[in-house]
């Protein structure tokens, strides 16, 4: 009995040295290598400065800027240090009352638009960090931000098009856009 | 839609291709043969054995081999439950975490060496990256291992005659480790960190927002922390074993966590590869591959069913969400479908495809947010979980628990035609059908009366969070969860409290320890058993007949057991979403 505890304890412990330090070593070494910019976060730097992740999602409330999916995190949405679902049960009455409420928003900004709403556009992402809307949600917001932005909706959604992503592969996954990275490329066009 | 078809089609068939290559090399690793790998860890594991004083040669009876697994296990734990308990002294902390709470360290120690990753916590909130690397990682690796070892001491009782002994607990835990899991998790952690799965020791970056966010308090927030870790390390062996916990709050719907649909394809297929190829495993070694396939068909079978139905619902959305003005209707620049809790790079198709894959296994990672799922979408993990884990199953539990319920089937079988029912020419008698009847009931009951524990007490009712039955289901779910070594919830529970970090842990500790003892009991009875050989009258267990014999077992054995808890939570939600 006492040989078998004994075994218990050296292997745990010498498993704890082969998993728990030698392994995670070897993969950050080996990507901070050859995938540093991944490895650290995906890291947008603009003029020096850190302007968000490539992967992580922002809040955008103008309509100058095209919108994200809602957000459920706290106490800010798009917390990217305390990411949350908002758990909504499908007859919640929360739930309905939510997309309402940000269907709402979206009718005040953009009052003219007759488009039905994407559903990805009023419910909020399962991490609350999602960085993509849908491409149907961003030609919903052409118009919006065009007008906003006082630019031709043909502009606006060329750069839409050439921001899609397609799927990955040409199978896996759906088409989407990054909303911060389109957000970006809008701001860097040159003013008339 | 039809890219969602494409998509199940081409996943499930590179699972499919690797079952034979990986099924077999397995079959090597287990059978003491050259692998390929045994030349440069060939003295690695050596070493390992001389450090823990230990003879490979030495066999172990089953409870020998019990004693041994259970003592690994509390070893594991108590170093796991001192780490979190200790994180605050410790370094590797950038964001200054202090101890965790006495009742959640216990909880979550219990979950990660019972290969549940049930999670009372946030990851990027509640633990250091010391904590996650050196304590929640391993256990991720060392349960995993102990789940395959003790499904290798199971097939080898099949398989030896008059014997005395099932193998050596040491030595399957080292060989999985060092020919199965570790390679195999270098190389999806590599995968994963290529596309965008973080792998650092720094602090949390902070970055400036594009546009400051105004609060419900009029202030403004200005900057964003994105949390990151070593993390592309510790998701490739959450999924390769089965385990699930997250290194942050919401998994693999996190996009540092699962960034790209190739990374979700990748963890998908990780979570499948072992349990689906460990069928082949054991036909190799049984010495007739038949037996293999024949169990890996009926779990294919009853896989696909609940996964089309879990699609269709999902992509069908709520009455609720149409009449609230969104628009569901998949095209092409948009999958639509029920959409809260999921995440766009996903749409609905590779969300129901995870929760159908993660819920079958043991695993119980998550990409979308199971608690916002329609009634029946959602109903679909959790009637996967109360199955009992074996449609493809935790790694090794999966197989241990099916083939309790081949025992089963082939009993049922030999009453109905009045024979000595035998598995793989053993007779299977009273002590066999006694132990295997108890492994099937054992979660069931640890599920129904730990829910009924938490809705009949204050303190359980407490967690709910959902409003109605979509409350109790969250209880449901938990205690299936907790029972069956899955770890995923519908989420929404409000779970880190005494009461359920408690009770939540013994139906943890019962679901994964009584069942193991009950398998090696099992295991110890069939190895010293004679061999029987095949005669006109034994039912064969490799054809389709089999199959269906045995997927109707374990239909009717899930059902006849939660149908009725089913019709208070998730389908009573269905009448009252469709009749309004």
């Amino acid at each position: 009995m006492m040989r078998i505890l004994r075994q218990a304890v050296a292997c745990i412990v010498i498993f704890t040295v082969i998993t728990g330090v030698i392994y995670p070593l070897i993969v950050t070494g080996f990507a901070q290598l050859v995938f540093p910019h991944q490895a650290n976060g995906s890291l947008i730097i603009d003029n020096g400065k850190t302007v968000g992740s490539s992967l992580i999602g922002q809040s955008f409330s103008s309509p100058k800027y095209f919108w994200a999916r809602p957000s459920a995190t706290s106490p800010t949405p798009y917390n990217a240090a305390n990411s949350s679902g908002s758990n909504l049960g499908p007859l919640n009455p929360a739930l309905a009352e939510n997309v309402k409420a940000r269907i709402t928003q979206l009718k005040a900004a953009d009052a003219a638009s007759k488009q039905a709403v994407p559903v990805d556009l009023v419910t909020a992402s399962g991490s609350g960090l999602d960085p993509d809307i849908s491409p149907a949600s961003a030609e919903y917001q052409v118009a919006r931000v065009a007008k906003a932005r006082n630019l031709d909706e043909t502009k606006i959604r060329e750069l839409v098009v050439k921001l899609t992503k397609n799927r990955q592969l040409g199978i896996l996954g759906e088409p989407r856009v990054n909303v911060l990275e389109l957000n970006l490329a809008l701001d860097n066009i040159p003013n008339k | 839609m039809t890219y969602g078809i494409i998509q199940i089609v081409l996943f499930l068939s590179v699972v499919l291709l690797l079952v034979k290559p990986l099924g077999w090399y397995m079959a090597r690793v287990y059978e003491n043969k050259p692998c390929g790998l045994d030349r440069i860890l060939g003295p690695v594991e050596r070493a390992i054995y001389r450090l823990c004083g230990v003879n490979p040669t030495n066999e172990m009876g089953w409870k020998r081999y019990t004693v041994a697994m259970l003592a690994f296990n509390a070893a594991g734990f108590f170093v796991l439950y001192a780490l979190m308990l200790l994180q605050g002294f410790l370094p590797l902390n950038p964001q200054h975490f202090p101890a965790v709470a006495p009742d959640l360290a216990f909880n979550t120690a219990v979950s990660f060496i019972t290969n549940t990753n049930w999670q009372a916590y946030g990851g990027e909130t509640t633990m250091s990256y010391l904590t996650q690397m050196l304590g929640l990682a391993v256990q991720n690796f060392v349960s995993a291992a102990s789940g395959m070892a003790v499904l290798v001491a199971l097939i080898r009782g099949f398989v030896r005659r008059n014997s005395q002994t099932i193998g050596n607990f040491w030595v399957d835990l080292t060989r999985s480790l060092l020919y199965i899991l570790i390679p195999l998790s270098l190389i999806i952690a590599i995968l994963l960190a290529s596309q965008g799965v973080v792998q650092t020791f720094k602090p949390y970056p902070t970055a400036t927002l594009v546009e400051p966010v105004t609060m419900a308090d009029g202030n403004s927030v200005a900057e964003q922390t994105i949390a990151v870790g070593p993390t592309a390390s510790q998701i490739a062996i959450k999924q390769l074993g089965t385990n699930g916990g997250g290194f942050f709050n919401t998994n693999s719907a996190h996009p540092l966590e699962n960034p790209t649909p190739l990374s979700n394809f990748l963890e998908m297929l990780a979570i499948l590869l072992i349990p689906a190829s460990l069928c082949y495993t054991f036909g190799k070694m049984a010495g007739d591959t038949k037996q293999g396939w024949a169990v890996l068909a009926s779990m294919v079978i009853i896989f696909i069913g609940l996964l089309a139905l879990c699609c269709w619902s999902e992509q069908k959305g709520t009455p609720q969400l149409i009449s609230a003005g969104a628009d569901l209707q998949p095209s092409v620049t948009q999958s639509g479908g029920n959409m809260e809790g999921k995440e766009v790079r996903f749409g609905i198709f590779n969300s129901a495809l995870f929760a159908t894959t993660t819920t079958g296994t043991s695993c119980g990672a998550v990409n979308s947010m199971h608690d916002s799922y329609t009634p029946l979408g959602g109903m679909v993990p959790m009637w996967l979980i109360q199955l009992g884990e074996v449609i493809f199953g935790g790694v090794g539990s999966g197989l241990y628990g099916m083939l309790a319920f081949a025992i089963l089937a082939v009993f049922i079988a030999g009453l109905m035609v009045g024979r000595t029912p035998e598995y793989l020419g053993k007779k299977i008698e009273t002590f066999e059908m006694k132990m295997a009847s108890l492994v099937i009931l054992l979660p069931i009951c640890l599920a129904l009366i730990g829910t009924a524990v938490a809705v009949a007490t204050k303190a359980g009712q407490a967690g709910a969070f959902n409003p109605g039955p979509h409350g109790f289901s969250e209880i449901l779910y938990a205690y299936s969860s907790a029972s069956n070594n899955n770890g995923s919830a519908f989420a929404g529970i409000n779970c880190n409290t005494p009461f359920y970090n408690f009770t939540l842990a013994i139906a943890m500790l019962g679901g994964r320890y009584l069942f193991k003892i009950l398998v090696l009991a099992i295991a110890g009875s069939l190895a010293a058993k004679k061999y029987v050989p095949a005669s006109a009258g034994t039912l064969s267990t490799s054809g389709p007949m089999f199959v269906i014999l045995l997927i109707s077992v374990v239909i009717v054995v899930g059902a006849l057991s939660f149908i009725p808890a089913l019709a208070l939570g998730p389908i009573v939600e269905h009448l009252m979403m469709i009749g309004r």
